[in-house]
């Protein structure tokens, strides 16, 4: 893994994403795209779905893209990019290209990934595209004003799942979408953070060099949807780490491995005290719902552990067969 | 004209699109199967798996999909080519929009079918019209023959430099994608040549540098470059009338952008799109016999609307029957308002026609009644030629 | 209309050069991030974290902050392992890159 005077020589040599973008102060996602961009040697091309990361920086005539990027919808961005890397396959046959290996990254949100994106995920993870998806992860959708989605967590206030003199925030449970992409036996999947940029930026080495398609969930800070100091973004997703509410792990053709062990797990408080959408939890009359919020994550570490457990072995073989 | 050496085969509608496609080798066919379109790929597939040419062929998993992989390949620097119908065109048809705003050239294939509801296979112009004002430009065949040579032309008008633009070319579902007959394709290295190398300013593979495409435009620019959009449109019926005249140079068939049939001192005519034209033919030959003076124009280019050259093809014509296979209801049918605004001003009385949806038969003797209506005045504001109740003919 | 649009290519296509980015340095509301390079042990944790690439470096040597992009998130702030970084107000005098004055000078990176 390269370490940050790597990835700051990398990044001065061939700068992939620029600033003067128009994400908020302390947005989470930003640091997510320059690691994965700093973590892939060689040309790249970015496809990006509609949200805050397309249309931030890429408000006409500005461009905060340093690699060549195309954003077509907000439900299609593994499409267009399968689309891309098969021009790339019957280019690259007939000697129209370079020799040098292009990697093909799209970016898109938790709404174009979780849910209106799905679809066309599921399909370009099926017909096998070389390329990596990275979903920045905010947990709603956030570019249009903060409205539930299929990640955002259970009693979440958002605006369109409101606490009010009935509503007590989301009333639904996030999807795992990480395990849905891990149904697709696809080679590579992980969990990461900005928090850890090592960690991700590893990660993004080991996508980068599958053959086939990877898939990065990575969960990124919001200031203003999660109700959060600007400053605080990198320290909740160290928190949302240590809490356990997003565990560090990969999935190497089926096989789970945490990646990041916590030392002690931090009580869930420390995570929803920061954050407004969380700010009707204090108290008695919300005890319930923090309950089935720590179930809910005891329950996932758990499960996560047993598989890490289970699938130890195998990574000790194939490092033993790879040493 | 040139003639030059042709094979014949007798080939549907679906099948010589598919020969078309293999000899122009696009670099990545992205599609999804729908009746009546799904020949078209099943034959090009074969073709694949044969290794009659290396496109990249990916099967996706909806229309929207397709049109999605089709924009990223055609703008990452690769011919591209995709086919559809009905409910798949109404579901890419979000993506055609922005094809089109995107300046991506990509040929998409259409086998005109009904939209739903109630779901129906057959063929009509509904789905077509749906994506009239995307931007893409749109062809209709009015046989296999035409399938064929508008599909090769086709990448030439979408990738010349004033145009960048989608291209459908439209075949009647079952009329013309399930009508077997004698098909003249020309030999492979003549497309080949004839197509050339797919060049766009920009790629996102092998370009001078990085691009960004797709970018967010705010009310100081947008509108610039929606205009741009309107511009290329215009452009285009400039462009195909010169491929028009090339390809017949070439190989010998002229397919201009109108169809102007028996109009010579013809006095009542027709206007359609697609396959109708046949039919249409036959009546006006056999009214001719009888010493009408009656004719027929069929549009091949309907996108963009060759409004000057419908004016001059107009003549001494006095009233003019525009058929539409297609509705929209509440207000008159796309091809007759199109037509009605070209024409306006030139003192010709235009009636509105509605025939065919969803795969209801056109017959001649109907067509016969329909110019015969043209003598008298008008009965109604928009006849609806085969509807049960209206006109018997539709039972017969 | 006011203002130029750019250079107007097919399809809105735009390139990294064709405007200058937009100084976003303009968001701060009062505080600005200052160095006491005295303390800074270029570990470049605060660079990595920025979301406005508004941390400078040269060949992975810290070299500052650029002023046009910081949004003042504070963010640097937080992450500083050396607590060499801090807010002051917009107007504070302050040596090339932001350098609280007196504690050092930026020291170029070698290529």
């Amino acid at each position: 893994m390269a370490n940050l005077k790597e990835l700051a020589l990398l990044e001065e040599r061939a700068p992939g994403f620029y600033g003067g973008h128009s994400l908020c102060a302390g947005c989470g996602i930003p640091p997510i795209v320059r690691t994965v961009l700093g973590s892939i040697p060689g040309p790249k091309v970015a496809i990006s779905a509609t949200g805050c990361l397309e249309v931030a920086t890429t408000r006409y005539p500005f461009t905060a893209w340093g690699v060549p990027w195309i954003h077509v919808a907000f439900e299609n961005a593994a499409a267009v990019a399968g689309g891309v890397e098969a021009a790339y396959r019957a280019l690259s046959r007939r000697g129209a290209l370079g020799a040098e290996p292009v990697t093909f990254v799209a970016f898109a949100g938790d709404g174009g990934t979780y849910d209106i994106g799905l679809q066309a995920l599921s399909g370009a993870l099926e017909r096998g595209h070389r390329l990596i998806y990275v979903c920045y992860n905010n947990e709603a959708y956030m570019n249009t004003g903060i409205q539930r989605s299929g990640a955002t967590p259970y009693a979440a206030n958002t605006t369109t799942s409101p606490v009010g003199s009935l509503g007590r925030g989301k009333s639904e449970r996030r999807k795992d979408m990480t395990a849905i992409v891990v149904a697709h036996h696809i080679p590579y999947a992980a969990q990461a953070a900005a928090s850890h940029w090592q960690d991700l930026g590893r990660k993004v080495e080991r996508a980068a060099a599958t053959d086939g398609p990877s898939f990065l969930n990575v969960l990124a800070t919001c200031p203003p949807g999660w109700g959060h100091d600007a400053k605080d973004s990198v320290k909740l997703a160290r928190i949302a780490v240590e809490t356990h509410y997003w565990p560090l792990f990969e999935v190497v053709e089926g096989h789970y491995r945490i990646t990041h062990r916590p030392l002690h797990q931090r009580p869930l408080e420390e995570w929803l005290n920061l954050q407004k959408r969380f700010s009707h939890l204090h108290g008695e009359r919300s005890a319930d719902l923090v309950v089935r919020l720590q179930q809910e994550l005891d329950e996932g570490w758990s499960q996560l552990q047993m598989r890490d457990a289970a699938d130890a072995e195998w990574f000790r073989a194939q490092e033993e067969a790879g040493a | 004209m040139a003639r030059v050496e042709t094979t014949s085969q007798v080939l549907t509608g679906a099948e010589a699109t598919a020969h078309a496609m293999r000899q122009i080798r696009p670099d990545v066919v992205p599609v999804y199967p729908i009746t009546p379109q799904t020949p078209i790929i099943q034959t090009f597939s074969r073709f694949v798996a044969d290794g009659k040419t290396d496109t990249v062929l990916l099967q996706v998993e909806s229309e929207h999909s397709a049109m999605s992989a089709a924009v990223g390949a055609a703008l990452a620097g690769g011919r591209t080519m995709t086919a559809t119908a009905s409910q798949g065109l109404a579901l890419m048809v979000e993506v055609v929009y922005i094809a089109a705003g995107l300046r991506a050239p990509v040929v998409i294939a259409v086998g005109n079918r009904a939209l739903s509801g109630p779901i129906n296979i057959h063929g009509d112009h509904s789905d077509g019209m749906l994506a009239r004002d995307s931007g893409a430009l749109q062809l209709y065949a009015q046989d296999a023959q035409e399938a064929y040579d508008l599909t090769v032309l086709a990448p030439r008008l979408a990738e010349h430099p004033d145009v960048m633009l989608p291209v459908m070319v439209g075949q009647d579902g079952f009329n013309v994608t399930h009508s077997a007959e004698p098909v003249a394709l020309l030999a492979d290295e003549e497309v080949g040549e004839f197509v050339g190398e797919y060049r766009i300013p920009n790629p996102l593979l092998g370009g001078e540098g990085p691009s960004s495409h797709g970018v967010f435009a705010m009310p100081d620019s947008y509108f610039e470059i929606r205009y741009q959009l309107v511009e290329a449109v215009e452009a285009a019926e400039h462009v195909y009338d010169e491929l028009a005249a090339e390809y017949a140079r070439r190989f010998g068939r002229f397919l201009p952008a109108i169809d102007s049939y028996r109009m010579e001192d013809a006095q009542r005519a027709l206007l359609v799109l697609g396959s109708a034209a046949g039919t249409a033919k036959d009546v006006v030959d056999d009214l001719r016999g009888e010493g009408e003076r009656v004719g027929l124009l069929a549009l091949r280019l309907y996108r963009p609307f060759p409004e000057a050259a419908l004016r001059a093809a107009m003549g001494g014509v006095t009233r003019l029957g525009v058929l539409d296979r297609a509705v929209s209801p509440g207000a008159y049918p796309p091809l007759f308002s199109d037509a009605h605004a070209a024409l306006s001003g030139t003192g010709i009385e235009l009636r509105s026609f509605v025939y065919g949806l969803g795969g209801r038969d056109l017959s001649t003797r109907a067509l016969r009644q329909v110019l015969s209506e043209l003598a008298a005045p008008a009965a109604a504001r928009i006849r609806y030629v085969g509807l049960r109740g209206e006109d018997d003919d539709g039972e017969s | 209309m006011s203002g130029a649009i750019g250079p107007l290519r097919a399809g809105g296509v735009v390139l990294p050069g064709d405007v200058p980015r937009p100084r976003t340095g303009g968001w701060r509301t009062g505080r600005k991030p200052a160095v006491d390079l005295s303390r800074c042990v270029n570990c470049l944790v605060c660079w990595i974290h920025c979301p406005d690439t508004a941390v400078l470096q040269e060949h992975a040597v810290f070299q500052g902050f650029n002023y046009d992009l910081c949004k003042g998130c504070e963010i640097c702030v937080e992450v500083c392992p050396a607590d060499a970084i801090s807010m002051v107000p917009e107007q504070t005098e302050l040596a090339a890159g932001g350098v609280l004055p007196g504690t050092g000078v930026l020291a170029h990176g070698q290529g």
